[in-house]
Order: C-alpha cells, then sequence, then structure tokens
C-alpha cells in the first residue's frame, strides 16, 4: 500500500511537474550569428505557458544581446539556458520591444544584466504590470509561478545605433502595433526583429493598436534594406510578404470597423461579419478578429459620433 | 433569480429572442449585447439582465411605438448566463439567454473617465450617429457621457443614468429606458426607428443624483 502510494506521486510528479514545464527552447538559426526562439502560432493556454510568442539573440564579438525574454520567469531561466548551449558568451544587454506581457514577463532570469526599452514602454509597463500578471497566471496557469512584478529592472534605451563587436545595431523607434514599438535591425545580415510591428500567418493583436501609424511604420519597413523579418508571432519571413500580409490584414480591419462604425452596426452586427477568404489561413484568426472589433470600436465611435 | 425579475409570473423559453453577446467578454468593462424580438406581439416591456452578476438588473426596454431592438454595453463580473425577458401586455414572460464567458473584474473595477479633469462638464452630454432613411431616421447609435459608477468599487458611490424617454418630433414618447448600474460607462445604444417616422429625436431623462439628460438628435 505504502510502496504504491510512492509510486504514484512520483508518477504525479513526473507527468505534471519535470515532463510538462519545459518550454522546449530550440534556437533557430537566421543568419550567422542571428538566433530565434519559435512560439507557437496559438492563443495564451495553460498547456503553451504562454509560449506563443519569437523571441531570439544575437552573438556579438563582445557577448550577446537578447531580443525579448519571453512570458514568464520559467521560459527567461529556459531562454537563458539555450543560448548558453550556442555560445559560451556572456549577456551583455536585454532589449524588450514592447510592453505587452509575453515579450518582457521573463526578465528577472536577466537581473543582473542590464535590462533596456524605450522609456514609454517602461511607464505602461509600471502602469499595466499587475493587471496583465494577474491575466497571465489566470491564462497560461503554473507556467508563471515565480514570475513577480519587476517594473525597477528595465532601464530607459537613450540609443539609436551601436557597434558591438563586429555587429552594427540599429534601434528603431516606432508606433502603431502599441504607442512605443523597439525594432531591431542587424545591418550586415539585413535582418529585423520587428516585435509585434509585423505578424506573419498568424492574425494581429490589437489591444493597444493605432492602426494609423501601424500602417505607416510598416511602409517604412517596406522602404528598408531589410532581407529576413522575425515577427513578434508567427514565421519567419522574407520582409515584402510578410509585411504585405501585416498590412493587408490591418488596412481591412480599420476599414471594415470603421465602415461598421459609419454605417450603424451595432458591435455584435460588426463581429457578424465574414471575414475575407485570403485571411483564412491566418492562426487565431477568429478570436483575434472579435478581440480586434472590442479594442477598436470605441475608437471609431469617438470619430463618428457628433 | 427569475423570480426575483420576472415577479413570479408564467415563463416561456422562446427562441423568438434573439439576443446576442461575443463567446468571450475580451473587455468585461464593455461587453456587447444586443437583443431584438421577432414575431412577439404587444410587448409591453424586455428585460435584460446577467443571472451571476452582483447586481443583475442591467436595462428595462419599452418598445411603444419602435422596433423591439436595443444594443449597448454592460459591465460583467464573472462568466454568466445573459438574458432578455420579454413581457406582453397579457402578463406573460417569454424568456431568451445566451452563456457568456468572463473572466471578470468589470463590475468592481472602478470607471476611468471621473479620471479626466472636467468630466463634470460633459456629465450627460449626448453624441450620436444618425442613418437616414428617405427623410426619416432609421438606424439611431448615441453616447451619453456618464460614469455609471455601479458602488461595488471600494470608496465610489453608485452614480448612474436611471432612466431615459425617446420622443418624436411631435413630442410622442416612442420608447422608455430603464439602466441600471451594470451598463457601461459613457454608455452607447443603438435602436432602429424606423416605424416611429420621425427626422429629430429628443432625449430626455436623468440619473441617480437628479442631473438631467436633454437632448435633440438630427442628422
Ligand atoms: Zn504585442
Amino acid at each position: 500500500m505504502r510502496i504504491r502510494r510512492v509510486l504514484l506521486l512520483l508518477l504525479f510528479y513526473n507527468t505534471t511537474f519535470a515532463g510538462a514545464l519545459d518550454y522546449q527552447l530550440t534556437p533557430i538559426k537566421v543568419s550567422d550569428d542571428i538566433y530565434m526562439f519559435k512560439g507557437l502560432k496559438q492563443d495564451f493556454t495553460p498547456s503553451n505557458g504562454g509560449n506563443i510568442v519569437n523571441t531570439g539573440f544575437i552573438v556579438t564579438s563582445q557577448g550577446v544581446v537578447v531580443i525579448d525574454t519571453g512570458p514568464s520567469y520559467l521560459y527567461g531561466k529556459q531562454m537563458r539556458a539555450a543560448i548558453g548551449k550556442v555560445t559560451d558568451k556572456p549577456i551583455i544587454k536585454v532589449l524588450i520591444t514592447h510592453h505587452h506581457p509575453d515579450h518582457f514577463l521573463g526578465s528577472q532570469a536577466f537581473s543582473d544584466v542590464p535590462i533596456y526599452a524605450l522609456s514609454s514602454t517602461i511607464k505602461a509597463i509600471e502602469m499595466e504590470i499587475a493587471s496583465l500578471l494577474t491575466n497571465m497566471y489566470r491564462l497560461a496557469g503554473e507556467w508563471m509561478r515565480g514570475t513577480e512584478e519587476t517594473p525597477e529592472l528595465f532601464q530607459a534605451l537613450n540609443l539609436s545605433e551601436e557597434k558591438l563587436g563586429n555587429h552594427q545595431l540599429q534601434y528603431l523607434s516606432v508606433s502603431g502595433h502599441t504607442n512605443s514599438d523597439l525594432m531591431v535591425y542587424v545591418k550586415e545580415q539585413k535582418v529585423l526583429f520587428s516585435g509585434d510591428v509585423v505578424f506573419y500567418n498568424r492574425a494581429l493583436t490589437t489591444p493597444h493598436a493605432l492602426p494609423t501609424e501601424w500602417l505607416a511604420t510598416l511602409d517604412m519597413i517596406q522602404a528598408m534594406d531589410v532581407d529576413f523579418i522575425v515577427p513578434g508571432h508567427g514565421d519567419i519571413s522574407k520582409r515584402e510578404v510578410a509585411v504585405i500580409q501585416t498590412a493587408d490584414y490591418l488596412n481591412w480591419l480599420e476599414h471594415i470597423i470603421s465602415n461598421a462604425v459609419r454605417d450603424g452596426l451595432d458591435m455584435n452586427e460588426a463581429l457578424n461579419i465574414q471575414i475575407p477568404e485570403r485571411f483564412h489561413g491566418l492562426a487565431v484568426l477568429n478570436a483575434e478578429f472579435s478581440r480586434s472589433v472590442s479594442h477598436l470600436y470605441p475608437a471609431y465611435e469617438e470619430i463618428f459620433f457628433k | 433569480m427569475h423570480e426575483q425579475i420576472l415577479n413570479k409570473e408564467p415563463v416561456v423559453f422562446d427562441d423568438r429572442i434573439n439576443i446576442q453577446v461575443p463567446d468571450f467578454a475580451e473587455d468585461p468593462m464593455n461587453v456587447p449585447v444586443s437583443v431584438e424580438i421577432n414575431g412577439i406581439n404587444d410587448i409591453a416591456e424586455i428585460r435584460v439582465f446577467a443571472d451571476l452578476n452582483p447586481i443583475q438588473k442591467i436595462l428595462v426596454f419599452k418598445p411603444l411605438h419602435i422596433k423591439p431592438y436595443i444594443a449597448f454595453r454592460f459591465k460583467v463580473e464573472q462568466a454568466t448566463p445573459v438574458r432578455a425577458a420579454v413581457k406582453t401586455n397579457d402578463g406573460s414572460w417569454y424568456v431568451g439567454g445566451r452563456w457568456l464567458e468572463a473572466a471578470g473584474g468589470g463590475c468592481t473595477a472602478p470607471g476611468t473617465g471621473t479620471l479626466i479633469p472636467d468630466w463634470q462638464d460633459k456629465l450627460l452630454n449626448v453624441t450620436s450617429r444618425v442613418k437616414m432613411n428617405d427623410a426619416y431616421i432609421g438606424r439611431l447609435r448615441f453616447k451619453i457621457k456618464h460614469p455609471m459608477d455601479t458602488g461595488l468599487a471600494d470608496g465610489i458611490p453608485e452614480f448612474y443614468i436611471k432612466k431615459y424617454a425617446l420622443l418624436d418630433e411631435s413630442k410622442r414618447e416612442i420608447a422608455i429606458v430603464e439602466t441600471f448600474q451594470p451598463v457601461s460607462e459613457d454608455p452607447v445604444f443603438s435602436f432602429d426607428i424606423y416605424d416611429a417616422k420621425t427626422s429629430s429625436i429628443e432625449l430626455i431623462g436623468m440619473d441617480n443624483n437628479g442631473n438631467k439628460l436633454e437632448a435633440l438628435i438630427r442628422q
């Protein structure tokens, strides 16, 4: 009897903890010295632990630059361990692209390294971190354990360009996905870490979107000398197709919601709008569309109501 | 629950009551609901309520001379059935409902409008979007500036619009709406006015502190 109970406990331990709580982060080589960790094209769930985001790192001769830290302390720790398998160079800085929880809540694992974000991003983190954390604990469950409110970890990024060893990095302060988005451009290899300014094969998330500014930023990227984009969510892609897909969906979204408000549709009528077939391949499409209606409708009422 | 809302009168569940809410309340402070009744005559009133909200009653709508259709947004505290109950003039109740999934927190979170300076100057201001049908108003949507505080957030007393009437251009009451605390801050309402054949709408109402709502809407 006693032995059986021990066995059951062990079994429980293996499947629930040791087995399940592994993000299985495997670096994917984007170009020489440039790597990404690819998230799942899903919503936050207790089974994916919030790993729906793409993060990355650049190995310069001076040390490693990390881009975004993932959704949880555990993710940050596992990310750091996975980077250590690629290089024994120290991590010299971390860059946070914007204030959405899946991009910065792993920062605790890098608390011994300077972590930079745009100053408006830090302000937004300070204001929203409590509710973002509550929400992530609810959505991702036990994977979040140990993840705490640590807004003091972030310092303002005041550089727009720097040379780190053999790599010239450009830090682009833009807006549209939120009011403050950071993109990281690696010049020689023509790779852009776009943060959530670009999505590919995954429907956009819009809780703080500014559609007009977002479209302008996409135009700017399209004019840049970029070969490959590591988007915040979805698949790595050549620049042009990913930007076109992001802009096409965003344009459609803005158009359809603006017209719905103009024509007097109530929000539920707008939620029932048919989504064109060309977007049906985007992951999480229906859920994101209905969230976007909820995010964007009131702003258009502000515009059309006299 | 039903006894409280429906006065212990006979209840029939009915699919002529088309109530729509999203599957999930993305923003628990602003859950869109629309109610449209097709094929029930002699409607005296339509009550909208959420069984598991701390304040269940959301709104009572009397479509005197317009289509029995209303849409607006409300605050939800947790996942709950959302129901519309229709009372006909002979005293019968018909009920339709939908399940709403929610993470919650909408009712106990304070409104944000009162944090903005000068909000009082705009209190009960009305802005609108009118869709004309020839010379008459068809779909009418309007927003009323109001914090709509539930009284459930710490230290903030209840403060909400109680009631308003829609009047046509000859000052005839064409609809009456009673609103309760769960209706969203700065509420937006949608109506179909076609049947009233009017080119303007007057709004007359008041909140629980006696502040008056008065507005004239035309294209
Ligand atoms: Zn984001």
